[in-house]
């Protein structure tokens, strides 16, 4: 059985600075990265590839940086990458994507699970898992936090806000998991080596004229106006000339 | 025109109000109705203006591609433009599956949704919380997983009726649920406290919240925390989560006890009045977010704010 595992990349989140005139986000030159969810399906992947056998193959949709950072999760012990690689994937909303990555796995021989991230730690829209499963009629759980694979059949521990729930689909089946169902691996310097000979395909003619169904107008981060005055120093005077500031300010009495 | 269904796992009724402000603009007028998933609390449904009340014989927990497939139909005969949900896990895999099956278009952990014109505009925070898109829904249907509580609720009016339509949730589901284990839950609204303490991996015990506690208790605070301490720790309950998947509150005063500052977290708390942090490490990114910061060991500057605070 091969497992299909769909990552996305993002900037490091940490590193956004915001322009002060425009309130837009600078993200030239920021470094991309395998975001963090995408980074916990890839090692759930791995885990039951080294419990089942099989291989693990990578897809993505994005940008030409990608052929780069899927690396990342080659180093982690996936076997191969398969890419769609387009400048215009860059604003292409979450339900496209999520329609070509089907038509990617649709391409793919002999899978029997797909896993992603429950959304990603950037974007966090959670609609990509479901459409893939709506997009190829396969079962589809989200929000797993454990998966126990035996007999063609997938036991999953969803982390919902009220409950844990238990339930089994048949595989194949697209199961979407949370950043609690493992801690990813962190590869040596052996693994980064070893990932360069790993095979890294592109994927053509997957319909890249996807329609957007929504359109973003614009993106803007929220003034910020914080004083920033720190208090340093003994601890029993740091929190005497901190009370005296929140009480100068009115905020206690 | 704006023809809206509401479905809520959460039973909110500012998702109502919401509709009904919304069906007034966008050239429209038209009404707001609703889908119940059980018997109960009709009469709430119909003071908050919904009318027809679809009634469902499943309940909020049936699979989400069995709720997706009914709320398809519904919209499909009754000629909905806009759905609205609440921006639960559950939630959103119906919102996505909804979606995909009307061909529309679809944004997830809305936190602001208006018309502007002809055009629906539906905010959500992006890049892991740093900033807030805009984004404008293209197709003639539209569907929004709106956050828990993003819109207050209006005013009920008892005395309204309307009629119930009972409608049946299909039963075919490719999950088969084994079991459900409930988890703690309580009933605090970080959205409504004047003054929150909040506590992050920086406390190393669980013993050490009776501090936390002795503190918040002198301050009158409620207690929040960081996703880790409720999800990995499981300290807390998931309700007293701040943050980007957690609640989005405007105290007056946040105190933050070893917490990093990541924007997932601060996220929740941008509504602050004031910010207050304290933290060992004076590299931690939470005191670019604060008013105030202490830089230095929580278990030495708790015991001394509890000390000083008792004093006055
Ligand atoms: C999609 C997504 C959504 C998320 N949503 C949320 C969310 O809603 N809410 C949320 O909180 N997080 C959220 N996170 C996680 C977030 O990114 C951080 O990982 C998390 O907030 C870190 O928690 P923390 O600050 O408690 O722990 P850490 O980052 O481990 O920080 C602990 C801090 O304590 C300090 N410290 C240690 N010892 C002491 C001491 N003795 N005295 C004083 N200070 C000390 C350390 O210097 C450090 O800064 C989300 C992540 C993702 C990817």
């Amino acid at each position: 059985m091969n497992i299909i595992v769909c990552v996305k990349e993002a900037v490091d989140l940490e590193q956004v600075r915001v322009n002060e005139s425009t309130r837009e986000p600078t993200l030239e030159g920021l470094p991309l990265e395998i975001e963090d969810l995408s980074k916990n399906a890839a090692e759930e992947a791995v885990r039951q590839k080294e419990q089942h056998g099989g291989t693990v193959v990578a897809l993505a949709a994005g940008l030409p940086t990608l052929k780069k950072t899927i690396r990342e999760v080659l180093a982690m012990g996936v076997d191969e990458a398969r890419l769609v690689l387009h400048p215009s994937l860059a604003t292409t909303d979450p339900p496209s994507i999520a329609r070509i990555l089907a038509r990617a796995i649709l391409q793919t021989e002999d899978y029997g699970l797909v896993l992603l991230g429950e959304g990603s730690a950037d974007n966090f829209s959670g609609l990509v898992g479901p459409i893939i499963s709506e997009t190829l009629g396969l079962p589809g759980v989200t929000g797993v936090r454990e998966l126990k694979i035996q007999n063609g059949v997938a036991r999953c521990t969803r982390d919902l806000e009220d409950c844990y729930e238990v339930v089994e689909v048949l595989l194949p089946a697209v199961i979407t998991v949370t950043s609690e169902i493992n801690e990813p691996r962190l590869p040596s310097l052996t693994d980064v080596l070893k990932s360069s000979r790993k095979p890294v395909t592109e994927l053509q003619d997957l319909g890249l004229k996807e329609e957007n169904r929504t359109r973003r107008v614009k993106n803007i981060a929220p003034p910020s106006s914080r004083k920033g005055v720190l208090f340093q120093g003994e601890a029993g005077e740091a929190v005497k000339s901190l009370l005296e500031a929140l009480r100068r300010d009115g905020v206690l009495t | 025109m704006a023809k809206i269904l509401v479905f809520s796992e959460k039973k909110e009724m500012g998702l109502l109000s919401k509709g009904w402000e919304l069906s007034a603009g966008g050239g429209g007028g038209q009404g707001v109705a609703a889908v119940a998933s059980s018997a109960e609390g009709m009469a709430e449904y119909f003071s908050y203006g919904a009318n027809p009340v679809y009634q469902a014989d499943g309940d909020h927990t049936a699979a989400e591609e069995t709720w997706a497939d009914l709320l398809r139909g519904i919209v499909e005969r009754g000629g909905f433009q806009l759905v609205l949900l609440t921006s639960t896990k559950r939630g959103k895999e119906i919102a996505a599956r909804l979606a995909y099956a009307l061909g529309a278009g679809c944004v997830t952990d809305v936190t602001s949704l208006r018309w502007e014109g002809e055009r629906l505009l539906a905010d959500r925070y992006t890049l892991g919380g740093n900033c807030v898109a805009t984004e404008e829904i293209l197709t003639p249907v539209k569907v929004c997983a709106v956050m828990p509580y993003a819109f207050p609720v209006g005013q009920p009016d008892p005395a309204r009726r309307g009629d119930t339509v009972v409608v049946t949730l299909p039963g075919e589901s490719q999950k088969r649920v084994i079991e459900r284990r409930a988890k703690a839950h309580e009933t605090v609204r970080l959205e409504e406290a004047e003054r929150i303490v909040g506590v992050g991996k920086g406390l190393l015990h669980k013993e050490d919240l009776e501090m936390v506690m002795e503190l918040a208790g002198v301050l009158g605070a409620e207690v929040g925390c960081s996703k880790p301490l409720a999800l990995e720790l499981h300290w807390f309950s998931e309700d007293r989560i701040i943050g980007l998947t957690g609640s989005k509150a405007s105290p007056k005063l946040y105190l933050a006890l070893g917490v990093s500052g990541q924007i997932q977290h601060m996220v929740g708390v941008g509504r602050a009045k004031t910010i207050v942090a304290i933290n060992k490490s004076a590299d931690a990114p939470i005191f670019k977010g604060s008013d105030y910061g202490i830089v230095g060991d929580l278990y030495q500057v708790v015991p001394k704010l509890v000390e000083e605070l008792k004093k006055a």
